[in-house]
């Protein structure tokens, strides 16, 4: 567990660190560390070194020098107490020169026992979401970023969204520096998308094995403790893993949702065949309550201009909130209709429905409704469907079958 | 049915394999994707779980290889990544489904039985107790030579008895079988669908006998 933490603090000072001109910039991202001390009292060094000289941290903490792109631990002896340190080096090439940055953060080696790591366990989890919601908005406020640029000049802004070469657009003398300046930019905007995008990746492969362990152990201890107390307290594990990963994940999603709805790129997909894959995708997850997904018949060319990943994201929140918010033993149905101008994707569940909810507030950012009792999730299912709908021109509509249950459609015009 | 499965990580390695073993799969574990070549150099698996950050490499070119080659085992990707992030889908690549970390044992065995369903075209997966026979994959039950359809707990309860005829089995350990940990119900639950698992093996000679204070068994009358 404690190297993971240290691994991935590590990782993410390291890809703090840039080539500046001439010189190395570093902007510590203190989320990273903020995450260690998440987990105990124990105290945390780092040391951030160029060709062995320090750039900032603590002087004294010994470093040795990794191989590229792996991480080296190692428990040693410092300033009178036991550490366990992870180090990694990466090369960097200053003005054609390579320099070896050596990142080493330690922490005292945990005190406690097992069972005391198990409680802080709880607030690590915490940690880590807020250091996902951290990376998250970070990345979000780098699409933002291109907006200025979409006034700026109008050739940039007719192009798609991935195309980051530079303006080569005949330019009047003067305002050949505002075009070195943009193209300049660009690449710098290029390098940071793809750390970003990277970086995601990165961070949730970090967050989130470790919380797959931690699943996976309880659920088995789950099953061989005999105890009522016991079998509470690890539902009650379970429940705050399933909680934090929810999150992160909506996050993320949020996020990249966030991110390809400003920079739109359209393909030309068969709506009917996204619909049934994403059902079919689904369908076990209602298998384990007993739900069946049906699907109705389907407008055999539905073809329709828009961001297949968007769309499916969208529609598997719909779905996953039909199947959790139905009870056991119910069916689910799902539609796609077509008029002159708009498709429908709908969902009808057999649940409570939203008679005493208001629809309008649902697709509020971790907005939640009074049904949802011990049902784990986020609040954030709605606000990305809502905003796919918006990215498309379309709408989210929420209402109660005439019946029994909900009702909730995306209508997308074509 | 026998399982691979590609995880480096060795602690949840060790629950997969414990877990899927309890359901009946015979599994092996490989840390990676030399490992992973080995064991399927050496033997026939039915299904694969593939991680996709894996030591010696990236488990999408694993899975793209597979493809490749024609190899028809069916695979599940075990991916940590967040979904939409992926820029690459894995079943594009050829992967059959995929599930993201951490996920609920519930949902991977069910995620497992799905695959396997649609991808299984000949090997028949069959128990036989008496005169009823359970088919694991189609989810049937057929009872003296009539086919008898079940849901997926019906199939999940029929599946615990069918794999050891005679055992007694107790209420609570057919709770954990039968539902994920955060549904709230009461052992009078399983009765609910014991009663409709009894039901559908009617007309047969085999039964569900409630074995008083203790649980229930299966048994076939001679
Ligand atoms: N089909 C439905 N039937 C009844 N209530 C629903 C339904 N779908 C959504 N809701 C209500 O709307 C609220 C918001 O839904 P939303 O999907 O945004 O969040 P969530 O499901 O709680 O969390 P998550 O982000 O994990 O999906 C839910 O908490 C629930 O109260
Ligand atoms: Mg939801």
């Amino acid at each position: 567990m404690q190297d993971n933490i240290l691994a991935a603090s590590t990782t993410s000072i390291a890809e703090a660190v840039r080539a500046e001109r001439n010189t190395l910039g570093l902007e510590l991202p203190y989320a990273a560390l903020s995450m260690l001390g998440a987990i105990s009292d124990d105290r945390v060094f780092y040391r951030v070194a160029q060709n062995g000289l320090t750039l900032t941290g603590y002087d004294d903490l010994p470093i040795d020098v990794s191989d590229e792109a792996e991480i080296l631990f190692k428990t040693e002896a410092f300033r009178s107490a036991v550490i366990r340190s992870a180090t990694l080096t990466r090369k960097i090439s200053v003005d054609g020169r390579l320099n070896d940055v050596t990142v080493t953060v330690a922490q005292t080696r945990e005190g406690l026992g097992e069972i005391s790591a198990r409680i802080s366990l709880i607030a690590l989890l915490v940690g880590l979401g807020f250091f996902v919601l951290a990376v998250s908005l970070s990345a979000f406020a780098t699409g933002r970023t291109l907006r200025p640029l979409d006034v700026l000049a109008n050739a940039v802004s007719r192009r798609g969204p991935s195309d980051l070469r530079p303006v080569k657009a005949e330019a009047p003398t003067e305002i050949v520096p505002l075009v070195t300046a943009l193209n300049r930019f660009i690449e710098r905007l290029e390098t940071s998308l793809t750390r970003s995008e990277d970086f995601i990746a990165e961070a949730a492969h970090r967050v989130r094995t470790p919380l797959a362990t931690v699943r996976a152990q309880a659920e088995i201890a789950l099953r061989r403790v005999e105890r009522p107390e016991n079998k509470t307290a690890l539902r009650q594990m379970i429940r705050a893993v399933d909680e934090s990963s929810r999150s992160a994940g909506q996050l993320l999603d949020h996020a990249m949702v966030t991110f390809r709805a400003d920079h739109m790129e359209f393909d030309t997909v068969d709506l009917s065949a996204l619909v049934a894959d994403t059902v079919e995708r689904l369908a076990p997850l209602g298998d384990l309550k007993d739900i069946s997904l049906r699907l109705g018949t389907m407008p055999s060319n539905a073809m329709l201009k828009c961001d297949p990943i968007l769309i499916q994201n969208a529609l598997r929140n719909i779905i996953d909130n039909a199947i959790k918010y139905s009870p056991g033993d119910s069916d689910i149905d799902i539609a796609l209709t077509a008029d002159d101008a708009h498709y429908t994707i709908t969902v009808r569940d057999e649940g409570i429905g939203f008679s005493d909810m208001k629809t309008s507030e649902l697709a509020r950012r971790f907005s939640r409704g009074p049904n949802v009792g011990e049902i784990v999730g986020s609040g954030l299912g709605l606000t990305i469907c809502k905003e796919v709908a918006i990215a498309h021109g379309g709408t989210l509509e929420m209402k109660d079958n005439p019946g029994r249950g909900g009702c909730v459609s995306l209508v997308l015009p074509h | 049915m026998r399982f691979l499965l590609v995880e480096d990580n060795p602690e949840l390695s060790a629950s997969v394999v414990d877990r899927l073993s309890l359901d009946g799969h015979a599994v092996d574990a490989a840390r990676d994707l030399s490992a992973a070549e080995d064991y399927l150099a050496s033997t026939d698996y039915d299904l694969i779980l593939l991680d996709i950050m894996l030591p010696d490499g990236d488990g999408r070119d694993f899975l793209t290889r597979h493809r490749r080659d024609n190899r028809r085992t069916p695979v599940i990707v075990v991916t940590a990544r967040s979904e939409i992030s992926d820029r690459v889908g894995v079943l594009d690549l050829g992967a059959d489904d995929y599930i993201t970390k951490p996920f609920d044992f519930s949902e991977l065995q069910a995620r497992c039985r799905a695959v396997l369903r649609r991808h299984d075209g000949n090997a028949r997966n069959e128990k036989q107790v008496g005169d009823a026979s359970l088919d694991l994959l189609a989810g049937t039950l057929s009872v003296a030579g009539i086919p008898k359809p079940l849901r997926n707990r019906e199939l999940r309860l029929a599946e615990v008895f069918f794999a050891a005829p005679e055992r007694i089995f107790s209420k609570s350990h057919l709770m954990d079988r039968l539902f994920s940990y955060d549904e709230d119900v009461s052992e009078n639950a399983i009765e609910v669908y014991v009663g409709r698992l009894r039901k559908k093996l009617e007309g047969g000679n085999v039964q569900i006998e409630t074995v008083r204070g203790l649980g229930y068994r299966l048994v076939a009358e001679v």
